[in-house]
């Protein structure tokens, strides 16, 4: 096994071994979706959801959940307390470069967030009738581009933070508005005008949308895939010039 | 022949000159301490030579090589002053991940059972004791069968125990060719274990010699104590170049003085046929060398 195989093997160990976030990482967004679809009136069409029942639209916004729970929960923690504990300090003495840690980390946290988004899809599938994604490849591109662009997000967090502590704070705080947007309480369609335009800008309301798209069969809509690419690219650039080792 | 090489070295942060000027060179095979007081600039100096911190000035080879070779990461290992590991992950797994980061690793199992890990290797790094983590932390630093290992405090955390069974390690460590750098503010480390020693305070080498060069270095007082078989006047000892002060406690009469002091006194009592009862001598040892060497810069 290589050791870039090795370090992110570890690093899913090392995740598992954290009862709560692993919990939360791995099967809230999926029980989360069993217990909205348990009440048999979100499961029937609604007009004003554009014919489409609460629990259809629960599917997509428990898949934002995942992304949310995996960059700003996970990884900003994690990324942090490696630099204060001088994990990264430690790896730079030997042949292993602390960026491939960081790799190993990142790539762990995307198999992680593909794992519990697919249980999210096949319950919603299986149990309550929820269509797959009908436009397959835009919705791939939709949950690579808001995961990618929430992650960037993640490490900067890491970066910034002093510590594993603040690390683990900034990224709760940005949590909650994140997933507000992404309609984890008031889905984007019920929202007033102003507030579905804000969320346009977030990486995960946008993220939502373009998720949502994907799911009622069409391509991510433009601006959603431009905002989410924006992410990428500035937080992606951020957080390589600003983290440190040490 | 050196394997390390320093020359004028000078390390500042912002305003602060952690390192000012600092010379030496480390030997094939030896063990060389460097010893300071806390703040004195010794971190800053091995963290140059492991390349880890950019020197401002002055020059560093290590085998041949300027410290942030890549080449150096495989046969340099180095243990770190307050570097953990993940909390949750297992001594076996650390042990083994890190054995994989190496061309050529050491058994990590024989390892383990000379640092005395062997019934750790389930336990996850949050449940070592200080000195367990410890040892882990030595472990790693050598897994990968270094040429030279730099180990900075060591023996910090140990029980005097597992502290001499470290110091047996490092002996057999090097025993099999590989040169240390120690860190340390420990004098008896530094006695026991070092071949030679750099005294570092205030960012610069105020001493560079073997333990007992060091201690040679400094006119310190020599102090024999005895009870003398039958009362012998004052005047006789003061009479002798070597002593100069005689003090009485009860019985027992100390006297201190420098040089030959002892042979002096001996051939002084058995002319008058006078035994010496519970002859103790005080000599200095690194401690002192160490505060006078320390305490001499601080004044300036």
């Amino acid at each position: 096994m290589s050791v870039f195989a090795k370090l992110t093997l570890t690093e899913f160990k090392l995740m598992l071994r954290e009862p709560l976030p692993a919990f939360f990482v791995l099967l809230f967004p999926t029980v989360l979706v069993v217990i909205l679809g348990s009440i048999p009136s979100f499961r029937d069409p609604s007009a004003d959801l554009g014919g489409m029942s609460v629990i259809d639209l629960y599917v997509g916004i428990s898949v934002a959940l995942v992304i949310a729970m995996v960059a700003l929960q996970v990884t900003p923690a994690v990324l942090s307390s490696y630099r204060e504990r001088g994990v990264l300090r430690r790896l730079a003495t030997t042949p292993v470069s602390p960026m491939k840690l960081l790799g190993a980390q990142l790539t762990m946290s995307l198999i992680t967030a593909i794992v519990s988004a697919t249980l999210v899809l096949a319950v919603g599938r299986i149990a309550f009738d929820v269509a797959l994604a009908d436009q397959f490849p835009g919705f791939v591109l939709a949950f690579l581009l808001c995961t990618l662009a929430v992650l960037g997000i993640g490490v900067l967090i890491a970066a910034l933070a002093p510590n594993a502590k603040a690390g683990n704070a900034i990224g709760t705080v940005l949590f909650f508005p994140s997933m507000f947007f992404a309609g984890l309480w008031t889905p984007r369609e019920v929202m007033p005008q102003v507030l579905q335009r804000i969320g346009d800008f977030t990486p995960l309301g946008a993220g939502e949308r373009a998720l949502h798209d994907a799911m009622s069969g069409n391509w991510p809509n433009m601006l959603s895939v431009t905002v989410l690419a924006a992410y990428v690219i500035v937080f992606g650039l951020a957080s390589s010039r600003l983290f440190r080792w040490s | 022949m050196a394997v390390i090489e320093v020359q004028n070295l000078q390390k500042r942060y912002g305003d602060t000159v952690a390192v000012r000027d600092v010379s030496f060179t480390v030997d094939r095979g030896e063990i060389f301490g460097i010893l300071g007081p806390n703040g004195a600039g010794k971190t800053t100096t091995v963290e140059c030579i492991a390349g880890l911190r950019i020197p401002e000035s002055g020059t560093i080879t290590v085998l041949d090589r300027p410290p942030r070779d890549p080449e150096l990461r495989k046969l340099v290992g180095v243990q770190l002053q307050e570097s953990q590991l993940q909390e949750k992950l297992t001594v076996r797994e650390a042990l083994e991940l890190y054995s994989s980061f190496y061309p050529e690793p050491a058994d990590w199992q024989a390892l383990a059972r000379e640092l005395g890990l062997i019934e750790k290797l389930g336990t996850r790094y949050a449940k070592l004791s200080g000195g367990q983590k410890q040892r882990l932390s030595i472990a790693l630093a050598l897994i990968g069968n270094p040429r030279i290992a730099i180990l900075d405090e060591l023996t910090t955390g140990l029980d005097p125990q597992a502290r001499r069974d470290t110091w047996d390690l490092i002996e057999s460590i090097r025993d099999r060719g590989v040169t240390i750098l120690l860190v340390t503010h420990f004098m008896e480390e530094a006695e026991s274990l070092c071949d030679r020693v750099a005294v570092i305070d205030h960012g610069e080498v105020v001493a560079l010699d073997t333990p007992a060069g060091l201690v040679a270095r400094i006119a310190v007082e020599q102090r024999i104590r005895f009870r003398p078989s039958r009362p012998i006047d004052d005047e006789q000892f003061l009479a002798l170049p070597q002593v100069t002060q005689v003090r009485h406690h009860g019985g027992q009469l100390e006297i201190a003085g420098t040089g030959e002091l002892l042979s002096a006194v001996t051939s002084l009592l058995a002319a008058q046929q006078i035994t010496a009862a519970d002859l103790r001598i005080e000599q200095a040892n690194l401690d002192d060398a160490f505060v006078q060497l320390t305490s001499r810069t601080g004044k300036e």
